[in-house]
C-alpha cells in the first residue's frame, strides 16, 4: 500500500521521493558572485566591529567580507580559515542572529543585517572547490599528541596542532569524523555530504592519523594515553540523552532525538526512513528544531514541539522557531510531559499546562492528550563515558581558560568542557586554543 | 507648478534638460526617442568637414567604475566623433527639426583649424534649420592627434580666432564647449568671450584610464592587448564640473557670460547645482547612456517638485543664486567656530567616525567600552569628516559655536567680528585690519 500523509504509525515514503529531496535542500542557497559582491557592499568595516567580538572564534569578519568585496574570496577563506578552520560549516550551522548578525550595526539601523553567513559560506566555498588546502605544517615538533573524539573541538585542535608541526593521533569511537557535523545536525543544513568533505579537507593538512573503533572505556584509558603521547585533548562530546521521567517513555516509537537526527543523516535514502503522522518533540532547543522540521520534511501530517517553559527562554533562536513554524510545525510552550499512553507502542502523548514561577516549573494540573506514535526527547544530551579522575564542574570536565583539566598533560574541549555555549563555533574555537596552551607547554 | 521652459540664447526648449553632444545624439532614430522621451533638447553628435568619415575601433570603446551593487559612477570612452556620412547627418537634421519645431537642435562641430574648412561647412549646417552650432573643442582623445578637439581647446588664442570665423560666417547662437584638460579654465572661457561666442558649454570629457586590465596589463578599454587614454564622465567628474562652471560664473571677464552646464548630470538635483552656480540649462549623457532616455522624467519632476517648494516659478529665479557665495579661500570667516555633534539615538556605533578622526585627523571623539561614541570639544577642529564617513544622514551634524561662547579647544571666546586671513596676524603678507 503507498504510504501517504495520513497514513498512520509510522512508515517510510510518507512523500515522493522527488518531494523529499526538494525538501531537504539547502536551506540557505550559496550567492553567486554578484550576489555575494552585493551583500559585502553592505559592510561598514566597523571600527573594533561588534560581529568579531561576537564570534566566539574571533574571525575577522570586516576584513574577510572586505577581501570578498575586492574580488578576492580565497584570501576572504584564508582570514576566516586560520581563525576557524571549519568555517565552512559554521557559515552553514552557527545561529549567526545570536551571534554576529544579531549585532550586526545594519542590524540596529535597519534590522537587516550584513548576512556575515552567507558570505563567509561564499569564500569558503570558492577555496574548498579548489580543493587545495590553504595551510602548511610547520618543522616537526617531534611530540605526539592524542585526540579523544573527531567532533568540532578535536578536529579543531588536531589541525591546529598538525600546523605547529606536531604529529596527532584522533581516536574516535564511530567509524566516521566529523561528530555532531556529521551525525547531529539537520540535514538541510549540510547537504550534499559536505561534513565529510570538509573532514577530508581539512586533513590535508598532514600529520593527522584518524584511528576508528576506539573511544574511551572501549579499549583505550586516560593513563595509556598519557602514558604513550605528550599531551591528550580531550573532546568526547555529550554521549548522554536525558530522560523524560515519564511513564511510557520507552514504548515503542519513543526515542531520542539525537538518534533520529543520525539516522537521517547517515540515510541513503530518505524515502526508506520511517516518520510517524503524528509528532511530537519533548524539548526548546536546536536538537527539537531539527528533529521536528525534519520529521514535517519527510511528510509527518502534524509535528509538535512541546517545551515545558515559555517562548522566551525557548534554546532554539528566533530564526529557528520562525523556520519551523514555516514549515508547519506547532510550537507549544508551557506543556510538559506527564505520560506516553499506547498499547505496546506509542499513541498519544499526555501534557500538562505548567508555569514557572522563579524560574521553577511546575504542572498547573490541566492535562490534554495529543495523538504521538512517534515521540522524540531532545531535552538535552549529558556527558558520559568520561574517565575517572577529573574534575567535573556541574556535569561537565572543568576547564580552565586555556582549555587544561584537572589532569596535568590532559586538555578537554568542546560540548564536554565546561565553560561557553554547546555549538559548534564554540568548539572550534576551544579545541584552537586548546591546541595553542599544549603547543606552549609542550615548546616552553 | 513651476514652469520649466527655459530660453537660452533665445533657444527654446520645453525644459532645461539638453542632450550633450555624443552617442545618444548621433542619429534621427535616437533624437526622435529623445524628444518623444521628454528631452527639452539634443546637441547633435559632433559632425567632422566633408569627405571620408572617421572611422571608430571595432573593439570596446568604453570603460566603467562602479560603486556599490554595480552602480555606475564614471564612464570613459575612446569613441571619435559621428562616423557617419555629413550629408545623412545634414538631412536627419533638417528633418528632424522641422518635426520638432519647439526643441532645441545644435549642432556640434569639428573641422580643422583653417578658415576655409569652417567657411565650408557652417553654410550647409545654417541650411538645416537647427538652432545653433557647438564648436567641440574638448575631446581629448582621437582628435586631438589630428590638432583638433582638446587640442584646440587648450590654446585660448586658437579659440578666439575660430570662434571670430564661426560668428562671421554662421549667423545663429555659437557655443564653444570648453575642454577640462587645462590648468585655469577662465583662459579659454574668456577667449571664446572675446572671439565672440554666445555661450559656453563645459565640462567636456576629462583625460583618463578608468582601469588597467591586469590580464593583460593594458589600459581599459582593451583592444586586442593595447589600450589608450579616453574621455572619462559620469557622476564621478560632477564636482570638477561644478568648480569650472563657478570659475566662469564668477570671473568678473566672462560674468553674464551664459553657461550649458555639462558633467555627470544624473538627477535634478545635480541640475539645480549647476544652474545655481550659474548655468542657463544643462547637457545630460551618462546619465542617459546608463539608465536610458526615461531618466528625464525623475529630473523634471525633481525639479519641478523642489521649485514649487521653494517659490520658484522659473529656472530663471534660481540661476546663478550661489555665485555670490562662492568666494575664495582668503575671504572664509576665520571667527566662524563649530563643532561636531553625533545625536546617539541615530548612532549605530559602528565606529566609522572615531577610526576616521583617531586615526587620520584630530582624535577628537572618545569611544567608550559600551560603543559610545562622544565628541571632544577641546579638540575637535570641526574638520567635517567624521561627518562624511558617517554612514548615517544627519546622525553627526556640524553645530555652530555661537559667538560670545567659548571654544573649549582655543580657551577663547568666539569672537562675532568677521576676519579672514589677509588680516591674520600669521599672514605674512597681512593688511592691517580696518
Amino acid at each position: 500500500m503507498a504510504s501517504s500523509h495520513q497514513a498512520s504509525g509510522i512508515q517510510a515514503g510518507r512523500l515522493t521521493r522527488q518531494k523529499i529531496a526538494d525538501n531537504f535542500g539547502d536551506l540557505h542557497p550559496a550567492y553567486d558572485a554578484h550576489e555575494a559582491a552585493v551583500a559585502a557592499d553592505r559592510c561598514y568595516f566597523c571600527y573594533d566591529a561588534p560581529c568579531m567580538t561576537a564570534c566566539p572564534t574571533s574571525i575577522d569578519i570586516p576584513q574577510f567580507i572586505r577581501e570578498i568585496q575586492t574580488g578576492n574570496p580565497e584570501a576572504a577563506a584564508r582570514s576566516i580559515l586560520k581563525q576557524n578552520i571549519l568555517g565552512g560549516m559554521c557559515a552553514r550551522v552557527c545561529p549567526t542572529e545570536t551571534l554576529c548578525e544579531e549585532v550586526c550595526v545594519r542590524e540596529a539601523a535597519e534590522g537587516k543585517p550584513v548576512e556575515i553567513g552567507r558570505l563567509q559560506r561564499y569564500a569558503t566555498d570558492v577555496m574548498m572547490a579548489k580543493e587545495s588546502h590553504p595551510f602548511s605544517r610547520g618543522e616537526s615538533t617531534g611530540k605526539r599528541i592524542a585526540v579523544v573524539g573527531a567532533g568540532p573541538a578535536g578536529l579543531a585542535a588536531a589541525h591546529r596542532l598538525a600546523l605547529l608541526g606536531h604529529e596527532v593521533v584522533i581516536h574516535e569511537k564511530k567509524g566516521k569524523s566529523g561528530g555532531l557535523n556529521e551525525f547531529g545536525i539537520a540535514a538541510y543544513k549540510s547537504p550534499n555530504d559536505f561534513a565529510a568533505r570538509e573532514v577530508n579537507w581539512l586533513l590535508q593538512i598532514g600529520g593527522i592519523s584518524v584511528v576508528y573503533g576506539e573511544g574511551l572505556g572501549g579499549g583505550l584509558t586516560l593513563e595509556a594515553l598519557t602514558a604513550e603521547f605528550d599531551a591528550v585533548f580531550l573532546s568526547i562530546g555529550l554521549a548522554g540523552v536525558n530522560a523524560l521521567r515519564a511513564p511510557g517513555e520507552n514504548k515503542d516509537g519513543t526515542r531520542d532525538a539525537v538518534e533520529f537526527i543520525a539516522e537521517l543523516r547517515q540515510a541513503d535514502d530518505l524515502s526508506k526512513l520511517a516518520v510517524g503522522r503524528n509528532v511530537v518533540v519533548i524539548g526548546g532547543g536546536m536538537t527539537a528544531v531539527d528533529a521536528a522540521v525534519q520529521s514535517k520534511l519527510l511528510g509527518a501530517e502534524n509535528v509538535t514541539i512541546a517545551y515545558r517553559r515559555g517562548q522566551e527562554s525557548m534554546g532554539a533562536s528566533r530564526f529557528e522557531q520562525d523556520l519551523a513554524t514555516s514549515k508547519g510545525v506547532k510550537l507549544m510552550f508551557n506543556v510538559m510531559p506527564v505520560a506516553v499512553h499506547g498499547d505496546g507502542a506509542a499513541s498519544e502523548i499526555e501534557l500538562e499546562y505548567t508555569t514557572v514561577e522563579e524560574g521553577k516549573v511546575s504542572g498547573t494540573g490541566e492535562k490534554f492528550r495529543l495523538a504521538a506514535e512517534q515521540v522524540f526527547k531532545a531535552i538535552g544530551q549529558t556527558l558520559e563515558g568520561q574517565p575517572e579522575g577529573l574534575v567535573l564542574e556541574g556535569r561537565k570536565i572543568k576547564v580552565d581558560d586555556a582549555g587544561r583539566t584537572s589532569v596535568k598533560g590532559v586538555w578537554a574541549g568542546g560540548d564536554c568542557a565546561s565553560g561557553g555555549e554547546d555549538l559548534t563555533v564554540t568548539a572550534v574555537a576551544e579545541g584552537r586554543d586548546g591546541a595553542i596552551d599544549i603547543h606552549s607547554s609542550l615548546m616552553g | 507648478m513651476a514652469d520649466l521652459t527655459t530660453e537660452f540664447l533665445g533657444i527654446k526648449s520645453p525644459n532645461p534638460f539638453w542632450l550633450a553632444s555624443a552617442p545618444p545624439t548621433d542619429k534621427e532614430y535616437n533624437v526622435r526617442r529623445a524628444f518623444e522621451a521628454g528631452w527639452g533638447g539634443v546637441v547633435w553628435k559632433t559632425l567632422g568637414e566633408e569627405g571620408p568619415p572617421v572611422v571608430n575601433v571595432n573593439g570596446p570603446r568604453y570603460g566603467a567604475i562602479f560603486g556599490a551593487d554595480r552602480r555606475l559612477l564614471g564612464l570613459n570612452n575612446i569613441e571619435l566623433i559621428t562616423d557617419r556620412p555629413l550629408e545623412v547627418n545634414l538631412e536627419e537634421i533638417t528633418r528632424v527639426k522641422k518635426d520638432y519645431p519647439d526643441h532645441a537642435i545644435i549642432v556640434s562641430l569639428m573641422v580643422p583649424c583653417e578658415e576655409q574648412a569652417w567657411k565650408d561647412i557652417l553654410p550647409r549646417v545654417e541650411a538645416t534649420g537647427a538652432d545653433g552650432i557647438e564648436l567641440n573643442f574638448g575631446c581629448p582623445h582621437g582628435m586631438a592627434e589630428r590638432g583638433m578637439g582638446s587640442a584646440v581647446g587648450q590654446v585660448p588664442e586658437y579659440i578666439q580666432m575660430v570662434t571670430e570665423w564661426c560668428k562671421k560666417y554662421y549667423s545663429k547662437p555659437v557655443i564653444v564647449k570648453l575642454t577640462p584638460n587645462i590648468s585655469d579654465i577662465r583662459q579659454p572661457a574668456r577667449a571664446a568671450k572675446k572671439g565672440g561666442a554666445d555661450a559656453v558649454s563645459l565640462i567636456n570629457t576629462i583625460n583618463s584610464i578608468i582601469s588597467v586590465d591586469l590580464d593583460v596589463m593594458a589600459p581599459n578599454p582593451t583592444i586586442g592587448d593595447k589600450g589608450t587614454h579616453g574621455g572619462y564622465c559620469g557622476p564621478a567628474v560632477k564636482p570638477i564640473a561644478l568648480n569650472m562652471v563657478a570659475e566662469i560664473a564668477r570671473d568678473p571677464e566672462t560674468h553674464g557670460l551664459p553657461i550649458s552646464a555639462i558633467g555627470g548630470i544624473t538627477t535634478w538635483r545635480d541640475a539645480a547645482e549647476f544652474i545655481s552656480l550659474g548655468a542657463g540649462n544643462v547637457q545630460v549623457c551618462t546619465a542617459a547612456m546608463t539608465y536610458g532616455f526615461k531618466v528625464v522624467e525623475e529630473m523634471i519632476s525633481g525639479l519641478s517638485q523642489w521649485m514649487d517648494e521653494k517659490g520658484h516659478a522659473s529656472i530663471a529665479d534660481f540661476m546663478g543664486q550661489a555665485v555670490p557665495n562662492v568666494t575664495d579661500w582668503q575671504y572664509l570667516n576665520l571667527n566662524y567656530v563649530a563643532k561636531a555633534v553625533i545625536n546617539q539615538d541615530d548612532c549605530i556605533k559602528c565606529g566609522r567616525c572615531f577610526a576616521a578622526c583617531e586615526d587620520t585627523s584630530h582624535q577628537a571623539i572618545a569611544m567608550s567600552e559600551d560603543r559610545v561614541f562622544t565628541v571632544k570639544n577641546d579638540e575637535c577642529v570641526a574638520c567635517n569628516l567624521c561627518v562624511n564617513v558617517c554612514p548615517v544622514e544627519n546622525c553627526i551634524t556640524l553645530e555652530q559655536v555661537a559667538p560670545g561662547q567659548l571654544d573649549e579647544r582655543t580657551g577663547e571666546l568666539v569672537s562675532e567680528d568677521y576676519a579672514n586671513w589677509t588680516t591674520h596676524p600669521n599672514n605674512p603678507s597681512a593688511t592691517a585690519a580696518e
